[in-house]
């Protein structure tokens, strides 16, 4: 034990509790030394996934936000299945009861372990996170077999299991969680009855129509919903339920009953300890207790007399303890939350904020209703800011609205803007209105707040200069759009930086002048463009780019220095996180046959490859494979590569077309096949996936492809480009429609040409499509307005024709060590006295 | 402390602009030939992820890794990222072999 450390001790380890340790260690990692009490016998847990559990969409391990490893790595003592019960302040201490193994957590006379020896752990701060627990209303004969509640992973289990024996179950209460329970139920095969005692569901966030609306949802999805329901009693026959007693004197038969009628803060602990107790534990802006070293967080605590069940006020009053108790800002206040809500229930869209209904003279009320379509829409504007909000069947400006209401931002005086979207496709909302922890980069995690200072402190006034600065922009991308409206929004105007428009940072020479350049020099290899247009200065992060613009330029007569291309590139296989690669033989549209099938699966074995996985383009992945087995695979494999590693031409995906579909029109997999053979190997400024549909039906997708045909009736096919469906979603634009396989083939090889010539480098064709725009190109390559497709249909034609497979490499590497893995020094001979 | 010099056989093991990792020991060490003849020694596990920093693409004096790009100098072993950098070794060229002291 660690006498100069802080003890702290955590009382309750849900979302709460283990949210607030983690902040604290963020502030300060090694300051206390933490204890935590937890009365069900896990880690932590989500528990706002429960629904998914039950409704089998997510297993329960998926669900752990902090397994018990994390408590033993950041030196956490986890007391677990043991309930905390009073915190003698006059000793300082925290006192536990270790718990019957399968005691319910939550329940307020939850057995102990007779005899066992009580906890005691001293403490400098108490920290209460004890949550809530299910409210039962009075009725008559719940607990008995067949009834539960809804709030651990326990009882979704028991749910589960039950809901197996059953045909009929009934779910009280008709708010989110009871809706979500119901649905839940559904999956397990069970007709299934919503029980609301009010006239209509979620009466905290819907008003009356859109209730109604939501009920008729429901109803279609086959679960009955009854209003005004109050039970008042549970009858039993033969120890399994028989039906439910109203208070209007009607009944319903059922098996099981779960109930969901709203949550009550555990607030048992503090009572037995002397706190201030009213319908929570009083806490103050600090969430201090009426002890001044007892805190606590979470649905057990009212502030300002308010109580909060949803995860977002709790991250923030997580975020407001830790800055106090570490003195990370000893004055943050916690100033309460506005709350807004999604209700997730698989086939139903819905989003709720604020009030429901208007409650100053003033208000402006914004409605509409679809009934047909189950879309209702409703906003509430109280001086010039959204005081309230529902969007039920119809859900895409949720996120605008939420921010806006949160911040209490200023709405645009055009307010269906607000809940349609813009006619022009705009954001709503300015940069200038989202709060500092909106983020903005979601694969780096970059906050507005962190680009903002990069901009205003930084003096970063470039996109390029912030994303060194922060990595926002630096992942996909397609963030960078919202970097540059922060940089207007805060520094005025974006810095012109010439080096964003260079094909590589080390050449400074936008793409056209560099190809210009290497062509009047006839510079054939990376080294020379160094030499010529850098100064004599090698780049490392310039190599790759050059590399491909030099083969695409010269094919056939390229010097092709080894060391200018990425890893991929010089074994070709893909390289994976632990430095295996991966093997993706060429599968010509798709198609296969027992005997090739037989010798991947023989390969697989003699290798001992790890996973065998079906990609996305319809092709094998041999996966985990060591660089030294690659060139021995190929041989035996005997198939070329197929280039799943290089920024080219990648697969060309395929329906079953008119072989054996019914609906086919066009032979989409001979396409695929004659595209494939065509167009293999082809390197690009980033990769190219391709396919071929045989209808519109676009069973192969081709429409969100980089290149696309798609057959059309009277024997056409359409020829589409741009199209995306990774991280950005595009369909693509219609280039031409041509009648003929041979006409595929000739304008999609012009397309690629023009691409390669003009492309940025790992500037993917829907950011190309979209920079160029699809008029200028249909008027470039198939009115042949500029008169270059002659030479395009050359240029392309001579690239095809310089196609080796790389696998061919097996048999003679092109450098020595191509295919070595590491090499055991200590075998040789040591140098010790050679001078 | 005590060092020890290892001979790991020819040069031309190395192909130019290209790494290569040689094991010494336990430790997996990636040995560089740059294009301008510089050799250059390195620990091969990048810090962030463990990727085989012998694999990635090198010049002026810098190696970038092949998983996720972040940069090492060759000769500091100072990384591009706060907090990364990367063990550093002594390494020559004696009679067109490659000498290293550990």
């Amino acid at each position: 034990m660690n006498q100069n450390k802080t003890k702290l001790v955590v009382v309750g380890n849900g979302m709460a509790g283990a949210r607030v340790v983690e902040e604290i260690l963020k502030r300060a990692s090694d300051r206390f030394e933490i204890v935590m009490f937890g009365a069900e016998p896990y880690g932590n847990y989500n528990r706002i996934l429960l629904s998914n559990v039950l409704n089998g969409s997510q297993a329960a391990s998926e669900i752990f936000m902090n397994p018990l490893a994390w408590y033993r790595d950041n030196g956490i003592k986890l007391h677990a299945g043991v309930r905390a019960t009073r915190i003698d302040r006059q000793r300082k201490v925290v006192i536990g009861a270790p718990l019957e193994k399968d005691a319910l957590a939550y329940a307020a006379d939850a057995a102990a372990v007779p005899d066992a020896a009580l906890i005691e752990e001293p403490y400098d701060h108490v920290i209460i996170a004890t949550g809530s627990r299910p409210f039962v209303p009075p009725m008559e004969g719940f607990g008995g077999p067949g009834t539960f509640l809804f709030r651990t992973l326990d009882d979704c289990d028991q749910i589960a299991n039950y809901a197996k024996t059953c045909k009929e179950a009934a779910v009280i209460g008709g708010g989110l969680l009871g809706l979500e329970a119901a649905r839940g139920l559904l999956t397990h095969g069970v007709e299934v009855t919503v029980l609301e005692a009010a006239p209509q569901l979620m009466i905290a966030q819907l008003d009356f129509e859109s209730g109604k609306m939501l009920r008729d949802t429901m109803e279609g999805m086959g679960i009955q919903v009854m209003c005004e329901k109050i039970t008042t009693k549970i009858v039993y026959d033969d120890g399994r339920i028989r039906r439910l007693d109203f208070k209007d004197g009607s009944t319903l038969e059922t098996d099981m009953v779960v109930v969901s009628a709203g949550i009550r803060p555990i607030t048992e602990i503090a009572a037995a300890s002397g706190l201030t107790v009213n319908k929570g534990i009083v806490c103050d802006d600090q969430m201090r207790t009426s002890d001044r070293d007892i805190f606590a967080v979470g649905e057990c605590v009212e502030h300002r007399h308010k109580l909060y069940g949803l995860v977002d006020p709790i991250w923030d009053q997580a975020k407001t303890l830790a800055d106090v108790i570490t003195g990370f800002n000893p004055k943050a206040e916690y100033l309460g939350s506005r709350l807004g809500t999604k209700l997730k229930v698989m086939g139903v869209e819905l989003a709720s904020m604020g009030d429901t209904k208007p409650s100053l003279p003033d208000d402006e009320v914004i409605v509409y209703s679809e009934p047909s379509r189950g879309v209702y829409k409703k906003m509430i504007v109280r001086e010039n800011q959204i005081a309230g909000a529902i969007l039920l069947g119809e859900t895409d400006t949720a996120g605008v609205l939420m921010q806006m209401f949160m911040t209490g931002a200023a709405v645009p005086s055009r307010r269906a803007d607000l809940l349609f979207g813009t006619s022009s496709g705009m954001p709503v909302l300015s940069v200038f209105d989202l709060p500092d922890h909106a983020q903005i980069c979601n694969c780096n995690g970059i906050s507005k707040g962190e680009i903002k200072e990069a901009i205003v402190i930084g003096k970063c006034h470039s996109v390029s200069k912030v994303g060194a600065c922060t990595k926002a922009g630096l992942g996909c991308g397609s963030c960078k759009v919202l970097v540059a409206q922060l940089i207007e929004a805060y520094a005025g105007e974006v810095d012109d930086d010439p080096t964003e428009d260079y094909y590589v940072p080390g050449v400074p020479l936008e793409k056209a002048q560099l190809v210009a350049e290497i062509k009047r020099r006839g510079l054939k290899s990376v080294s020379a463009v160094f030499r010529e247009l850098a100064g004599d200065k090698e780049d490392p992060g310039s190599k790759v780019g050059l590399a491909s613009l030099l083969k695409t330029l010269w094919p056939g007569e390229y010097d092709d220095e080894r060391d200018a291309r990425f890893v991929n590139d010089r074994v070709h296989a893909n390289i994976q996180k632990d430095g295996t690669f991966s093997v993706v033989p060429r599968i010509y549209g798709g198609v296969t046959s027992p005997a090739e099938l037989r010798r991947i699966a023989e390969v697989a074995e003699k290798y001992n490859v790890p996973m065998v996985k079906f990609t996305g383009g319809q092709r094998l992945d041999l996966l985990g494979v060591k660089k030294d087995d690659l060139p021995k695979m190929w041989k035996d494999l005997g198939i070329p590569s197929g280039h799943a590693y290089t920024k080219a031409f990648r697969t060309c995906k395929s329906c079953v077309g008119t072989d054996f579909c019914r609906y086919g029109v066009g032979d989409s997999i001979k396409l695929a096949q004659e595209i494939e053979h065509r167009f293999q190997g082809i390197e690009s400024p980033h990769k190219m996936k391709l396919a071929t549909a045989g209808c519109p039906r676009n069973c192969s997708e081709a429409y969100v492809k980089d290149l696309g045909a798609v057959a059309i009736e009277g024997g056409k096919w359409e020829i589409y480009i741009g199209g995306a469906a990774g991280g950005s979603v595009r369909k693509g634009d219609l280039l031409c429609t041509v009648a003929t396989h041979a006409d595929v083939l000739k304008y999609m090889g012009r397309f690629m040409q023009y691409y390669r010539e003009h492309g940025k480098y790992l500037e993917r064709t829907y950011g190309f499509v979209e920079r160029i725009g699809i008029e200028p190109l249909k008027m470039i390559l198939v009115e042949d307005s500029e008169g270059i497709c002659a030479r395009l249909d050359a240029e392309i034609q001579k690239a095809v024709d310089a196609y080796k497979d790389p696998w061919k490499e097996a048999e003679l590497p092109a450098y020595p060590g191509q295919f070595n893995g590491p090499e055991l020094a200590h075998a040789l001979e040591l140098a010790e006295n050679n001078g | 402390m005590s060092t020890t010099t290892i001979n790991l056989g020819s040069i031309e093991n190395i192909a130019l602009g290209h790494g290569r990792c040689y094991l010494v020991g336990d430790e997996e060490i990636a040995v560089f030939r740059q294009r301008s003849g510089h050799l250059f020694a390195i620990q091969n596990r990048c810090p962030h992820r463990n990727g085989t920093l012998s694999e990635g693409v090198i010049g002026a004096g810098k190696v970038i890794c092949p998983l996720h790009s972040h940069k090492f100098d060759l000769a500091s072993g100072a990384g591009s990222e706060a907090d990364e950098c990367v063990k550093v070794y002594t390494v020559r060229e004696l009679d067109g072999d490659i000498v290293l002291t550990v």
